[in-house]
């Protein structure tokens, strides 16, 4: 059976199957109605405590934002519009306290199960959860237990509430597999969570299943076997253990060396785009940050960032990082993006437009504000500064010569900052990548975009379906230019990192290595693999693959080559 | 009666999390509170009223209160739906 496979792994195990109890309220009359309000209210407090319980659990075992959710819940219970709708219908209609809740909260569910947004969908099913448990308070019917089994097993259920996934023992439960939900229902964010592999949206599966079925999946995959076939069961049993072994091996990377077999050492950083980022750069040993995009700070907002707001951003990453390099791209935004107090045009070419340092060089007060910030930050950290889209050495010129304006008027307000910081450019016009010998002489490193550089080296819009499959970063042009650039650098005894999605690509890591590429910036989840397969290769090898590289025709047969002739395991 | 009118500026707009936030506030004043969005009243201490409003970004809304603290409660209300949910 197929579903949507939203929490990665591979599981083998027996099910259990939660079955929906259907919950029969019958309606009854009630004269002593005030009896019954209190009734009501004695389960409120209940179930109360019972959340404020589970609240206070999942906020030691796994924190603030996963119990924030039971948080919602409580003020669910406290909510004056429902408790006093119940209650007033008790009065009103003098029915039991069950029935009166029934018909109020069903009204509330279909409100939120009518509304187009995904998000307001789920938010019926904390309603229905909140108030099935206050129901079954009010019949005295106990709730079922996952905290408390035997075995392990494999859960199966039409939906997992957030109670019910705040109860999971990771120990005993496998798995899980639900009918209804999707990438950003509450289930499937819990399975990340928890790292237990979940498949969502199996259609009909508790009616294909039983207590004690066998079940084997893959979470990523997102299709379920019920009670295979041996061969099937061993298929997935290999799949494991190559998973775990793999998982195993990148986590036995955390805290060594990206260096070659023959010991040239490079730096593997990662890209982010905002503070909350960090934390997975950390975790993920990332050994600086490559490119810290600051456009979060001016996004979704009516005025531009103060200097202080931009000053704290990037001093809290500074900090964070210790005295790793964090590279900070100034403004990188362009008419395709919502900026009021920008008063971007409309353009019909916005990627060949009014955009990045051309904004910035047009509206100095705006990127002075946000030099000053990045000054003031860099006496805090390692930071270094990144021009975007930089086409000509006037514009690096005229970038620069504002950059010293604000050097000097922190100089005289006597606010210190690092007077060694390192400026360098992006390069992702193929313009700066063909004077890039000219512009290594004044810049301290380059950080290729790879990808905008592709885009406009082959003229492709990878957005444009119609041609995205032209998009290609194995085109022999783009390799060239890469190494044009590297060279060019190194001529200089300048450093040249990347921060385009090549940079992470398993296929193209041994290349770069033999081009000499100094950095390495990707996404915090990739560069475990890219240590692995780096601490694998030799640069000297490498080096003369990269010469043959080049001079192949097509990107087919780059692709080929690269896989015929290089170990890409790592 | 105090009002104040704010626009909505966060991704998804007033979510769980932010809603939650903004009734708990609201709860802390003895003042009748409303916020208003397109024509409809909604309670500001009801989590469910809130979420219901369906409140999205680029949405104004118009903060109202009635009572002893009723100047506090806009101002603070004011203060926690622009800063604090933004930050979200």
């Amino acid at each position: 059976m197929k579903g949507i496979g939203v929490s990665p792994g591979i599981v083998i195990g027996r099910v259990l199957l939660k079955e929906e109890k259907q919950i029969l309220v019958e309606k009854r009359d009630i004269k002593n109605y005030e009896e019954e309000i209190q009734r009501f209210k004695r389960a409120i407090e209940s179930g109360k405590s019972e959340i404020q319980d589970i609240y206070d659990n999942v906020l030691k075992n796994m924190g603030e934002t996963e119990a924030s959710i039971f948080e919602a819940h409580l003020m669910i219970l406290e909510d004056p519009e429902m408790v006093e709708q119940v209650e007033k219908k008790i009065e009103e209609n003098k029915v039991n306290a069950e029935w009166a809740l029934k018909e109020i909260s069903e009204m509330f569910i279909s409100m939120f199960e009518a509304m187009d947004n995904e998000y307001m969908k789920e938010r019926a099913a904390d309603i229905k959860d909140v108030t099935s448990r206050l129901m079954k308070k009010l019949l005295n019917i106990e709730e079922v237990n996952f905290s408390e089994l035997v075995n392990e097993v494999i859960i199966v259920a039409h939906d997992l509430t957030p109670s019910d996934t705040s109860q999971i023992d990771k120990n005993k439960v496998l798995g899980f597999i639900t009918e209804i939900g999707g990438r950003t229902s509450h289930s499937a964010i819990m399975a990340r969570t928890l790292e237990i592999p979940a498949i969502v949206a199996v259609k009909d599966v508790t009616t294909k299943v039983k207590n004690g079925d066998l079940i084997v999946f893959d979470g990523e995959e997102g299709l379920i076997h019920i009670n295979p076939e041996e061969q099937i069961v061993k298929l997935y049993e290999d799949k494991k253990a190559e998973y775990n072994k793999s998982q195993k091996q990148l986590s036995l990377l955390i805290g060594k060396e990206s260096i070659t077999i023959d010991g040239i050492r490079v730096e593997l950083a990662a890209n982010i785009g905002t503070p909350k980022d960090l934390e997975s750069v950390i975790n993920n040993d990332g050994e600086g940050i490559g490119l810290f995009r600051s456009e979060f700070l001016y996004m979704d907002r009516k005025t531009a960032p103060s200097e202080e707001e931009q000053f704290e951003a990037y001093k809290e990453v500074a900090e964070k990082m210790k005295n790793k390099p964090v590279v900070i791209r100034t403004l990188d935004v362009g008419g395709d993006k919502e900026l009021e107090y920008l008063n971007l045009p409309k353009e019909m070419n916005p990627f060949l437009g009014y955009r990045a340092i051309r904004v910035c060089l047009d509206k100095v007060d705006i990127f002075k504000t946000q030099l000053r910030a990045i000054l003031r930050a860099s006496a805090y950290g390692n930071i270094k500064i990144m021009f975007p889209m930089i086409s000509s050495i006037e514009e690096l010129r005229a970038a620069k010569a504002i950059l010293q304006e604000v050097r000097n008027e922190l100089i005289k307000e006597n606010i210190k900052f690092n007077e060694k910081l390192e400026v360098g450019i992006m390069i992702e016009i193929p313009a700066a990548a063909i004077i890039s010998d000219l512009l290594a002489k004044e810049v301290d490193f380059f950080s290729i975009g790879t990808n905008d550089l592709i885009q406009y080296t082959t003229a492709v819009d990878r957005m444009n379906e119609k041609i995205s499959h032209l998009y290609n970063p194995f085109h022999p042009a783009l390799l060239r230019l890469v190494k044009l650039v590297i060279d060019s650098a190194h001529k200089e005894n300048k450093w040249v990192g990347m921060c385009g999605e090549v940079a992470g690509d398993p296929k193209l890591i041994p290349i770069l290595i033999g081009m000499g590429l100094d950095e390495f910036s990707m996404s915090p989840i990739s560069i475990l693999k890219a240590r692995g397969i780096i601490r694998n290769i030799s640069q000297d090898k490498m080096r003369d693959l990269a010469q043959q590289v080049i001079n192949l025709p097509t990107a087919e047969e780059v692709e080929n080559f690269i896989e015929k002739n290089i170990n890409l395991k790592h | 009666m105090q009002e104040a009118e704010i626009v909505i500026i966060n991704e998804q707009g007033l979510h769980a999390r932010p809603a939650s936030i903004v009734a708990k506030k609201a709860s802390k004043f003895t003042s009748h509170i409303t916020i208003v969005k397109d024509g409809k009243e909604y309670n500001a201490k009801s989590i469910i009223n809130i979420l219901s409003m369906g409140a999205s970004k680029g949405d104004k809304l118009k903060v109202v209160a009635n009572g002893e603290d009723e100047e506090e409660a806009v101002e603070e209300l004011r203060t926690v739906i622009e800063k604090e949910i933004a930050a979200l």
